[in-house]
C-alpha cells in the first residue's frame, strides 16, 4: 500500500525509458571490450604480482598485446594459447612476457578445441576462487548472524591499511556493521591497480588486494568478537573497476561503490570506456554475491539537493536497468540517495523525508544506501551532530537499508576515532527510539510529502524519457546529470577501449551470466 | 565589571571564569587511572580545576573523555594583527557594473583542483552558476568568462589552459589537507608559473576550508579565501586587484 499515493502508470513509465536507456547503452558495450576489462580476466586466472619497477603483470600482457593490435581477440585466447605451447602455469608466461621471452601473438596457433579447452580451465581458477568466497561468507552469516537494519556504515581513511584496521575494529565494538576503506585521492585515475600492502595515501590508502586481505581478516577477527558479521566494503570505480571487482570477489568483499556514470561525471573519465567497464565489474560483483552501491548521493553535492532532486530519482531508475542486464538482482542493487537539503530551507526535513520515502516505495526489494549531510555542513560540530539526528530519523521513518553515518566533524577532517564513536551512538540512540515509528505513520493525503513525492516521480519521468529519447551519452554531453557536461570522445581512458574482433571470447561472461 | 582587552580569556558564566570544555581519546583502556590521567593531562595544559565530566570506552585500547577545565591564559587583543584579503565587498549587480564602468573589458577567471584533490566542492560553489547558499557563482556573472576545470587537474595542464584563454586570474580549491599535501600540490603551481613566466600576470587565488590569506601570501599566492567565502567576496577582490594593476 503506497504511503506516498504515487501513480503506478508513472512508476512503470520510468522502468520502460530507463530501460530503453539500458538496451541502447547495452549495444555499445556488447561491441567493445577495455584494458580494464582484459586485465580483470587475467587476475581472474590467477595472475598476479609485478615487475621490479612495480608495473602490475596484468599491465604488462595486456599492453604487450594491445601493442601488437589484436587485443580485440580477448587476452584468453593469447594466455591459453601460451600456456599449451609452452606448457606453463598462466602465472609463468605473464612472467615471460614481462621478461620479453614470450611475444604472445607470435606464439603459433594451436588447435581450436584445444585452446577452448585451456581457456575453460583457467577461467576455472578464478570461478571456484570466488565460489568458495561466497560460501565462506554465507557459513559466516549463519554461524555469527547481521546487523538490523538500517546497517550502521562508517568509514576509515587514514592513508595507512594497518591504522584503518584498528579504527575500523573499535567501530565495530562500537556497534558498526559495515566498514568502507576509502582510497586515496586520485586512485580512480590510475589506469592500474598498485600491488602489496599500502600505508601512505591522502584522504585514504589504495585499494590493493593485500589490503583488501589485511581488513578482511581485521574484520572477521573482530566480527567473531562482537557476534556478527562485518561487511566490508571498497570502491569498485574508477579506470581500474573491473579489476578490483575481481580482487574484491577473490577477497570476499561485501558490498562495492560501483555506480555506472560516477566516474565519467565526477572524474571525467571516458564514458565509452566506464560503460563497458561498469558492465563487466558489476557482472562479476553480481556473481560474486556482492552487493553494488550506485552513487547518486554526489549529484547533490554539485547540483542544488531540492531543485535536481527527480535526477536523483532518474538516475535510480537507469543504475537499477543497466545494474539488472549484468545479472544482479534487485536485493544485490543499493541505490543511493542522500540527505542534502539546505537545512535553513523552511520544511527541508519534511522534503528529505518525502525524497527518502519515494526512493523506499519506487524500488522495494533494494537495499537503498542512504548518505548523510556533507555539502551544510560547516565546521560547527554541535549543529552538525544535529544535522545528523535528523538525518537518522530520516533514515528510520522510511525504511532505509544501508545508512552511512554522519560525522560531525564532516568538512574538517577524516574521522577521528571518536567522531565515529559519537555518530554511531548518536543512530544507536535514533533507531532505538524510533524503531516502530515507521509503521505507525501514514502520510496526509496531498499533504507536503505526498504532493513533493508525486512532483519529484513526475518530473524523473519527464526526465528520463527525455534522456531515452535522445540517448545517455548525448544526455551526459548536454550536462543534464550534476550540471556536468562530458563528450564521449573526451575524458581519460578511451585509448584503453578496442572494438571486439569476430572471434572475441570471453569466458567469464558466459559462465557468470549463467548462459551455459 | 568590563572585559579587560589586555586579558582576554574565556567565559563560561561569570567573566573570566576561564571554563572550557575538551573531548579527546587516549590510545588506552578505559579505567579509574585512565580518567585520572586525562584529567591530569588538562591540568598539564594549564587548566585549573579539571573535571572529566563523561568518559567511555572505545573498545579494546581506546577511551574518549569530556573535560572541563579553567583556563589560566590570558590574551591582550589590543596587539594582534591578521593579515586578511582586504577588500570592499560588492554585489553581484554592482561587480558587473564596476567590470562595465571600470574596467571597460570582460574578465577571464580560471579555476580547478589541482593535482591529487579530487573534492569539487569548493570550486563549484565560487564558479559554477548555481554557485552555493544562494550565491551564485562566477559563470552567472556578466563580464566574467568563467572556466571551471574541476578535478585532478595537473598544474603543467593548468598553466598552459590559463595562457591558453589568456586569464586574468586563476583559482585553485584544495580540500584535502591530510599530510599537507595542499602544500605540496600549491607550492608545485607557483613553481611552474614561474618557470613558465607568467606568474606576475596572473592574479592567483586559493581557497579552501584549511586556507586563509597568511598562508596564502606565504606559499607566494596573492589572496587566499577561507570558509564561509562566497563568489560575491572573490569577485570583488578580482574586480579591484584588476583595476588597481591596470593603472599601476
Amino acid at each position: 500500500m503506497s504511503k506516498l499515493g504515487i501513480d503506478p502508470v508513472k512508476v512503470h513509465r520510468a522502468r520502460l525509458a530507463a530501460e530503453r536507456i539500458a538496451n541502447d547503452i547495452q549495444l555499445h558495450i556488447d561491441r567493445r571490450t577495455t584494458t580494464a576489462v582484459e586485465r580483470a580476466t587475467l587476475r581472474l586466472m590467477g595472475i598476479d604480482g609485478a615487475t621490479e619497477v612495480g608495473i602490475p603483470l596484468p599491465n604488462v600482457v595486456v599492453d604487450q598485446v594491445l601493442q601488437d593490435g589484436r587485443l580485440g581477440m580477448g587476452i584468453a585466447f593469447w594466455l591459453a594459447n601460451a600456456v599449451i605451447y609452452y606448457q606453463v602455469s598462466p602465472q609463468e608466461a605473464a612472467e615471460q612476457v614481462a621478461l620479453g621471452k614470450i611475444e604472445l601473438t607470435r606464439v603459433p596457433i594451436q588447435d581450436e578445441g584445444a585452446l577452448r579447452e585451456e581457456i575453460q580451465k583457467l577461467a576455472q581458477y578464478g570461478l571456484d576462487k570466488i565460489c568458495a568466497k561466497k560460501q565462506e561468507r554465507d557459513e559466516y552469516i549463519k554461524k555469527l548472524g547481521q546487523g538490523a537494519e538500517p546497517l550502521l556504515y562508517v568509514i576509515v581513511a587514514t592513508g595507512n591499511i594497518f591504522e584503518d584496521v584498528k579504527q575500523a575494529q573499535s567501530a565495530v565494538r562500537q556497534g558498526a556493521d559495515v566498514v568502507a576503506v576509502i582510497r586515496t585521492t586520485g586512485q580512480s585515475l590510475l589506469d592500474y591497480v598498485p600491488y602489496g600492502a599500502t600505508t601512505e595515501g591522502f584522504g585514504g590508502t589504495y585499494a590493493t588486494q593485500e589490503n583488501f586481505r589485511i581488513m578482511r581478516k581485521g574484520l572477521d577477527e573482530v566480527g567473531e568478537e562482537v557476534g556478527k558479521y562485518i561487511r566490508l566494503t571498497n570502491y569498485c570505480s574508477g579506470l581500474c573497476m573491473p579489476e578490483i571487482a575481481a580482487m574484491g570477489a577473490m577477497e570476499r568483499l561485501d558490498f562495492m561503490l560501483n555506480d555506472s556514470m560516477y566516474g565519467v561525471i565526477f572524474r571525467d573519465i571516458n564514458m565509452q570506456r566506464t560503460f563497458v567497464d561498469q558492465y563487466f565489474s558489476r557482472m562479476i560483483n553480481g556473481f560474486a554475491g556482492i552487493i553494488i552501491n550506485t552513487g547518486e548521493d554526489n549529484y547533490l553535492t554539485t547540483a542544488d539537493a531540492f531543485a535536481a532532486a527527480h535526477t536523483v530519482t532518474a538516475s535510480q531508475f537507469i543504475n537499477e536497468q543497466l545494474a539488472l542486464k549484468c545479472g544482479l538482482t534487485e536485493e544485490q542493487v543499493a541505490l543511493g540517495h542522500a540527505f542534502e537539503i539546505n537545512p535553513e530551507l523552511e520544511n527541508s526535513f519534511v522534503y528529505e523525508l518525502a525524497q527518502a520515502a519515494l526512493a523506499r516505495e519506487l524500488f522495494p526489494k533494494s537495499p537503498l544506501k542512504y548518505m548523510p549531510p556533507t555539502k551544510y555542513m560547516t565546521g560547527n560540530i554541535f549543529k552538525g551532530h544535529v544535522q545528523n539526528c535528523l538525518f537518522n530519523m530520516a533514515s528510520i521513518m522510511s525504511g532505509q537499508s544501508i545508512h552511512l553515518l554522519g560525522m560531525l566533524t564532516e568538512a574538517i577532517h577524516t574521522p577521528h576515532i571518536a567522531d565515529r564513536y559519537l555518530a554511531l551512538e548518536n543512530a544507536k540512540l535514533v533507531f532505538n527510539a524510533m524503531r516502530g515509528f515507521a509503521e505507525e505513520i501514514t502520510f496526509k493525503t496531498d499533504g507536503i510529502i505526498q504532493k513533493r513525492a508525486n512532483k519529484v516521480l513526475n518530473d524523473a519521468v519527464i526526465f528520463l524519457e527525455e534522456v531515452a529519447d535522445m540517448g545517455l551519452m548525448e544526455a551526459i554531453s548536454k550536462g543534464m546529470f550534476a550540471d556536468i557536461a562530458r563528450s564521449p570522445k573526451g575524458g581519460k581512458g578511451l585509448d584503453g577501449v578496442i572494438f571486439k574482433e569476430p572471434d572475441y571470447y570471453n569466458p567469464f561472461v558466459d559462465a557468470m551470466l549463467g548462459r551455459r | 565589571m568590563e572585559v579587560d582587552l589586555t586579558r582576554i580569556k574565556p567565559y563560561g558564566d561569570t567573566l573570566n571564569d576561564g571554563l572550557m570544555q575538551l573531548s579527546f581519546t587516549l590510545p588506552i583502556d578505559l579505567g579509574d587511572e585512565a580518567a585520572e590521567a586525562a584529567r591530569q593531562l588538562v591540568g598539564k595544559m594549564g587548566f585549573d580545576e579539571p573535571k572529566v565530566v563523561f568518559s567511555q570506552s572505545l573498545g579494546k585500547g581506546f577511551s574518549f573523555y569530556i573535560v572541563y577545565g579553567r583556563c589560566r591564559e590570558t590574551i591582550d587583543i589590543t596587539t594582534i594583527r591578521v593579515e586578511k584579503v582586504n577588500v570592499n565587498v560588492l554585489s553581484k549587480k554592482e561587480i558587473e557594473d564596476f567590470i562595465k564602468q571600470s574596467l571597460g573589458r570582460s574578465i577571464n577567471v580560471i579555476g580547478a583542483c589541482i593535482e591529487s584533490d579530487a573534492h569539487t566542492v569548493g570550486i563549484d560553489a565560487i564558479m559554477n552558476m548555481k554557485g552555493y547558499n544562494g550565491h551564485k557563482g562566477l559563470e552567472s556573472y556578466k563580464g566574467i568568462n568563467a572556466l571551471n576545470l574541476g578535478a585532478q587537474v595537473t598544474c603543467e595542464e593548468l598553466a598552459a589552459r590559463a595562457m591558453e584563454i589568456k586569464a586574468d586570474a586563476v583559482l585553485i580549491s584544495q580540500v584535502v589537507t591530510q599530510k599537507d599535501i595542499h602544500i605540496a600540490n600549491l607550492t608545485r603551481l607557483i613553481e611552474i608559473l614561474e618557470a613558465e613566466g607568467v606568474r606576475d600576470k596572473l592574479i592567483t587565488v586559493v581557497g579552501g576550508p584549511r586556507i586563509d590569506h597568511a598562508l596564502a601570501q606565504e606559499l607566494g599566492y596573492d589572496a587566499g579565501f577561507g570558509p564561509g567565502t562566497y563568489a560575491e567576496h572573490v569577485a570583488s577582490y578580482l574586480v579591484h586587484e584588476i583595476h588597481n594593476r591596470q593603472r599601476r
